[in-house]
């Protein structure tokens, strides 16, 4: 019993896993829990209890045969496991910020206690950053390589300064947008600190934001991309490379979105689908765990900051919202024409 | 327990005025009488049959019950109801126990008056003390066999023997089943023929796991199944690897089992020792639905274009391919040739492929072709085959296949 309730302690917290494309990602979360499961049952199992039972046996007494109680002890066969079944039958996994089915690369999940400090990981809004391949010439429905085709382009004019000069718009814009929903004035001290430390960035759900953008390689027709970004859907980051590929006076399509961090995830945490079981598992969640709670102590202290923020200079934000009212993600990339 | 004791206190309190010994003699012959009910009912969730309990319970309805009870009679052996109504005459015992005046009681002991009356005070002998059992007594339905194992001899010893009892009592109908064997009139027979046609000592608790409904097969009727596999000459061997890898095949009747065999050799056109292997190889394939069979035979011929001779050779090295699911079969056909863009016939070849992942696939090809190495036409230089793309675990892939570290490949991985 004892080892069954040092495993189950030693689940709980955050761990990350490489989520490969095609899958999705909810068969991700449930092939490590049904893989978990599997270990954690197969471990040794407690020793039957014993019971005391008085059994009327026959005993060959002075006079002649006798009907006696005799005390035996006998296993509790209705805690046998194979009457009371596999001991966990179900694990609570929570999944962090999600991947749709044809992107790939690091994705959070919790375990145990774990699922609330994917709330707080939620509430303190970090950055993720995903490597993005493009590819032009095409012009699909979905702006990924699978859709239905719309057009072909040419693309021999598409330099990479081009590239670089569109780029470099895109962060531009998103920047502005970025300042005005962090409701920060950036003459004071206390933004000088924050930026210092490289917090500044809104505390509350806000259309997708880019905070940077680089060409990794470009290779026409093959590029690709590194964009750090908040709130965004992978869906978001094949609208941007489709849109850059309008800007280029060309089209171009998203072959691939793989996601190297998450927050303070990185891709030497995340677990390879091989490497999905309890040792690993528990290993992991152990050299995450001062990772985990330095980085939310950072956030959560901005966040308090933020707080206090919000009601000294609650008349000035209310004022910028307004102006910004109305405005999507679309209008962002839109506005740097 | 906390119910019996409301019903005597109430029954107490309504005696209250006549004399105290009568009034102990009355609650001892209740006690009684109650004893026997329990058992009644007891009873009647062994065989399932409510009319045994409704024999017992005739005098009650007299006095109170309502039309619930009678109901149960219409839906004997129905498992689901039947639990139910066990459960029901429990509700019907509160009411009545709230409901009864003083003078009803009185009506109720003289319907009882036919258990011969014994009083407290009597002496009883030894032999008649140690037969009484102090154990609290069984419930009267349960959703569990846990309820029953302790006291059971059947099921303790199925325990023992390996059956997983928290799968079999999720079966349809097997815990009643189970209940009401005998292990030495029934269940002893049919272990001793198992373990004749071969079955293994440490097969049988599995196969009783997915089986349990054989222990109330007729004897004669799995001798001549066995006779039968026999005459159509599969071997002493076979006969047992077939029974102990499809445990339901003893409880198909001779004339299905015929069928099947038939359905194999002409649907498939193979030949008769070609069936025989096939069977004896998945003898899952004689239990299961013949359905999806036919429609992943359809499927290679029309969706995946092997001709017939193909698929024969395909199906006869792997038979899994016919029990396959539809949707993954095609995935990874799919992928196979019209990514890799390997031909049918060396697929033909290959067919283990099929039963890898196609995820597993998908990464070693792309490894491969990252390497340089994806080169799978046996007629050109450093040729690979299918066979020892899919087999080997990722280690011994990785140095022999891609002659490439197990760590270069996870770095890999972490690139897709």
């Amino acid at each position: 019993m004892a080892a069954r309730r040092a495993a189950r302690t030693g689940l709980n917290g955050l761990f990350a896993v490489y989520k490969p494309p095609g899958v999705a990602s909810i068969r991700v979360r449930d092939t490590v829990e049904t893989l978990l499961l599997k270990e954690l049952n197969s471990l040794e199992q407690p020793a039957v209890q014993q019971q005391v039972r008085f059994l009327p046996t026959t005993v060959e007494g002075n006079a002649g045969k006798e009907l006696t109680l005799t005390v035996t002890q006998l296993p509790v066969l209705a805690a046998h496991p194979l009457v009371r079944g596999p001991e966990f039958t179900h694990l609570k996994i929570g999944a962090g910020h999600r991947l749709d089915t044809k992107s790939s690369g690091v994705f959070v999940l919790g375990v145990g206690h774990g699922s609330k400090l994917l709330t707080d990981m939620y509430n303190a809004h970090l950055t993720r950053a995903y490597t993005v391949r493009g590819l032009f010439g095409k012009a699909t429905d979905d702006f990924s390589d699978t859709g239905r085709l719309i057009e072909k382009t040419t693309f021999d004019h598409v330099t990479r300064d081009k590239l670089e000069r569109i780029l470099a718009v895109i962060q531009g814009t998103n920047h502005k947008a970025l300042l005005m929903y962090s409701n920060i004035d950036l003459k004071t001290q206390e933004a000088y600190e924050l930026a210092v430390e490289g917090l500044i960035r809104p505390m509350e759900k806000t259309p997708p934001l880019i905070t940077a953008i680089r060409c990794l390689q470009f290779a026409p027709p093959e590029f690709q991309l590194e964009i750090q970004c908040l709130h965004e859907t992978q869906q978001y980051l094949r609208k941007i490379v489709h849109e850059i590929g309008l800007e280029l006076k060309s089209t171009s399509v998203c072959t691939q979105v793989r996601r190297i961090r998450d927050g303070f995830f990185t891709l030497d945490n995340a677990l390879l689908r091989t490497h999905w079981n309890l040792q690993n598992i528990r290993n992991s969640i152990q050299d995450s765990k001062s990772k985990v709670k330095v980085g939310l102590q950072r956030s959560l202290s901005c966040q308090a900051r933020s707080g206090k923020r919000h009601t000294d200079m609650d008349q000035v934000a209310e004022s910028k919202l307004h102006s910004t009212e109305g405005m999507s993600a679309s209008d962002l990339t839109h506005k740097m024409r | 327990m906390a119910f019996w004791a409301r019903q005597i206190s109430i029954w107490c309190s309504s005696v209250k005025t006549s004399n105290v010994a009568n009034s102990i003699q009355q609650l001892r012959r209740t006690h009684r009488t109650w004893m026997q009910l329990h058992e009644l009912s007891v009873l009647s969730l062994l065989c399932t049959d409510n009319q045994f309990f409704q024999r017992g319970l005739k005098t009650y309805q007299s006095v109170s019950l309502g039309s619930r009870l009678q109901s149960t009679n219409s839906s004997n052996g129905q498992i689901v109801s039947s639990e139910n109504n066990l459960l029901s005459p429990v509700n019907h015992y509160q009411q009545q126990a709230e409901v009864i005046p003083s003078s009803d009681t009185e009506t109720l002991y003289e319907v009882w008056e036919d258990t011969p009356p014994s009083s407290a005070l009597e002496e009883i002998s030894e032999e008649e003390a140690v037969q009484i059992v102090a154990e609290p007594p069984l419930p009267l339905g349960s959703f569990t066999l846990r309820d029953y194992v302790d006291r059971s001899e059947t099921l303790s010893k199925l325990v023992l023997l390996g059956v997983d009892l928290s799968k079999v009592e999720k079966r349809p109908h097997a815990g009643q089943l189970l209940l009401r064997l005998d292990f030495e009139k029934d269940v002893r027979k049919r272990l001793l023929f198992l373990k004749d046609v071969g079955v293994e000592d440490h097969q049988l608790g599995p196969f009783l796991t997915q089986n349990p409904y054989i222990l109330a097969v007729d004897m004669e009727a799995l001798e001549t199944r066995v006779a039968y596999l026999k005459s159509k000459k599969f071997g002493k061997e076979a006969v047992a690897q077939m029974v102990s890898r499809a445990p339901f095949l003893l409880s198909f009747s001779v004339e299905r089992l015929d069928n099947r065999l038939g359905f194999f050799q002409k649907e498939l056109g193979l030949s008769v020792q070609k069936t025989r292997d096939l069977v004896v190889r998945l003898p899952r394939l004689l239990t299961g639905s013949l359905e999806p069979i036919k429609e992943n035979w359809q499927m290679c011929q029309v969706e995946l274009g092997f001709r017939r001779n193909e698929i024969q050779q395909i199906v006869t090295k792997i038979p899994k391919i016919l029990t396959a699911n539809k949707r993954k079969l095609t995935e990874t056909f799919d992928y196979l040739h019209n990514v890799m863009g390997i031909p049918h016939h060396i697929l033909t070849n290959f067919p283990q492929v099929f039963n890898s992942k196609l995820l597993r696939v998908k990464e070693r090809h792309m490894f491969l072709t990252f390497l340089g190495r994806a080169q799978y036409d046996p007629a050109q230089p450093s040729y690979i085959s299918l066979d020892k793309l899919v087999s080997m675990p990722d280690e011994v892939f990785c140095t022999e296949v891609a002659k490439a570290s197990v760590k270069d490949f996870e770095k890999f991985l972490k690139t897709l």
